[in-house]
């Protein structure tokens, strides 16, 4: 059985979206000088609307200040980020592997889910020291994409690959490991890339509820005490590095998602024309 | 040339050669009341080509299934002689499958798809190794070892299921429809390479197909299938001397063959009704 009659398909090259960079960008400036005019054609007061300058200039002075609190809040979305992965993934494969698990604690999963995690977090706050709650919201929030495209995934795999592996007389624990968690991959990192950014979400409202209770340091606490001084400049400096942090965050989950995708699955993998 | 086609109704024929496995009166309901297999008895003999032969809906990939221990006849039984068993899986002999789709593990590389059955068995990485190797040699593909399913062609990915049924060495292989989804040139190609590898390694084949033309140029014995419920309807030898190759494809022959087993394929269909 030696052949060479048939060849792989060749691959095509990505093409460069140039536009996908530049354009954000050109928006972005458009939007920064259109600020920036209302501001000074209106002579807007700072306290109520400070320009572009002022902010960037409130980035700088403020650093200090600033990088500690986004360092607390970098931690507190991480540590819930990182717990919700461990908590979607392991649920998810109890709820794959015993029904009575799954049906027993799925609609519960789902309540935790719908409840909207700004009311909770005054509960939690009450109940548990500041950290610990601050990270349960994060968590709360977190854990429930995951766990759900784990589950879709787990449940997802080849019908004919589960027979091979049966034919071969695979243990439960194989089937799992060799082939149910790589087939749930790609969906299970779907679930973390909308993970990361809720998580950040369940942090601040973690944050400013406890803010209100007259304690914390992380951004969403700033942001907090700046609205209570009308130190309306360092509001948005640090809005604006939250932003930029939820973006590094999605940026930071797509690049583990492509780096542990790339050689096999067609989402990550160029078009050919 | 005195009988070319002999056909006739007994299943069970005293042969020098005993049988590898005998189906005794088979029938198969599913779940949902269709009774796939009825009255099914079937012996396979060392070394034989079978085909299955029938319309969709025959229930043949059934047959298929519960020879290869997926599922358990609902009245009759599956008996096992003349191979090395394992006593753990009721005497059934190891098989090689080979399904109509590919069915490879797109996160694996084709050496490491090949490797899997042998690691599932337990057996030794270095000699693992050394029989994969051999094996995809033995379908060509010794130099794609390092690539991905998804950037090989469905003939490859073809050839690949197949070296991976006979990593093994399983004294039978079944084979589920392995070509139907495959253009016609590669399916011919493919075809002369099986019939290589079968005179080569010398392992009992099953093989599941609707297409009359692929069953009397593979086998020596023609199963013809009767649908719902599937049963046998008469089997036809085709005693043909191999190695076949595309002068037979064109001889009086092959086509009288083609005839007879066509002939004997719509009185099937007919009985059904």
């Amino acid at each position: 059985m030696v052949s060479d009659a048939d060849h792989p398909p060749l691959r095509g090259g990505a093409t460069i979206g140039w536009s996908r960079i530049v354009l954000p960008i050109v928006t972005l400036a458009l939007g920064v000088v259109a600020w920036d005019v209302v501001v000074r054609v209106n002579d807007i007061p700072p306290f109520i609307l400070p320009g572009p300058g002022l902010v960037a200039a409130t980035v700088v002075s403020d650093w200090p200040v600033l990088w500690d609190s986004l360092l607390v809040t970098l931690a507190t979305t991480f540590y819930g980020l990182a717990l919700a992965l461990a908590g979607g993934v392991g649920l998810a494969i109890l709820f794959n592997q015993s029904r009575l698990i799954e049906h027993s604690l799925y609609p519960y999963a789902v309540i935790l889910q719908v409840t909207p995690v700004v009311a909770v977090a005054p509960l939690l706050l009450i109940y548990l020291p500041q950290q610990a709650a601050v990270l349960a919201c994060a968590w709360i929030v977190a854990f429930f994409p995951i766990l759900a495209n784990t589950t879709l995934g787990l449940n997802s795999v080849d019908r004919n690959l589960v027979d091979m592996f049966e034919i071969y007389g695979a243990s439960r624990i194989k089937v799992l490991l060799r082939l149910k968690l790589p087939a749930a991959l790609p969906y299970m990192l779907g679930g973390l890339k909308i993970a990361g950014g809720l998580s950040l979400v369940g942090a601040v409202v973690a944050e400013i509820a406890a803010g209100s209770a007259g304690a914390g340091s992380g951004l969403a606490y700033r942001i907090a005490e700046s609205a209570y001084r009308l130190n309306i400049a360092r509001m948005f400096a640090a809005l604006i590095l939250l932003s930029i942090t939820g973006v590094a965050i999605f940026f930071a989950l797509s690049l583990v998602s492509y780096l542990l995708l790339r050689r096999w699955h067609e989402s990550v993998l160029p078009g050919e024309r | 040339m005195t009988e070319i086609a002999s056909e006739h109704n007994a299943v069970h024929q005293t042969t020098a050669t005993a049988p590898v496995v005998t189906l005794h009166g088979v029938a198969k309901r599913f779940a949902n009341g269709t009774l796939a297999l009825d009255q099914l008895d079937l012996a396979i003999r060392h070394g034989e080509f079978v085909s299955l032969l029938g319309p969709s809906g025959c229930g043949k990939s059934t047959a298929l299934r519960l020879i290869a221990g997926l599922g358990e006849p609902t009245r009759g039984s599956i008996s096992w002689s003349g191979t090395k068993s394992k006593e753990h899986r009721r005497n059934k002999p190891e098989v090689g499958f080979v399904f109509q789709e590919p069915t490879l593990m797109p996160w694996a590389t084709v050496f490491r798809n090949v490797m899997l059955p042998l690691e599932l068995e337990g057996v030794e990485h270095r000699l693992a190794t050394k029989r994969a190797t051999e094996a995809l040699e033995r379908v060509g593909l010794a130099s794609f070892r390092g690539s991905y399913p998804r950037e090989l062609s469905g003939g490859m990915k073809m050839r690949v299921s197949i070296a991976r049924a006979l990593v093994t060495d399983p004294p039978l292989l079944l084979m589920d429809e392995p070509f139907a989804a495959l253009d016609e040139i590669t399916r011919f190609k493919l075809n002369n390479d099986l019939l290589e590898l079968w005179r080569e390694v010398g392992h009992t084949v099953i093989f599941v197909t609707h297409s009359v033309f692929e069953s009397v140029y593979l086998s020596n014995r023609i199963i013809v299938m009767t649908p719902r419920p599937g049963r046998v309807f008469t089997e036809l030898t085709v005693d043909a001397p191999y190695p076949r190759d595309e002068s037979f494809r064109t001889s009086s022959e092959y086509a009288r063959h083609c005839r007879i087993a066509s002939q004997a394929l719509s009185r099937a269909m007919a009985t059904a009704s």
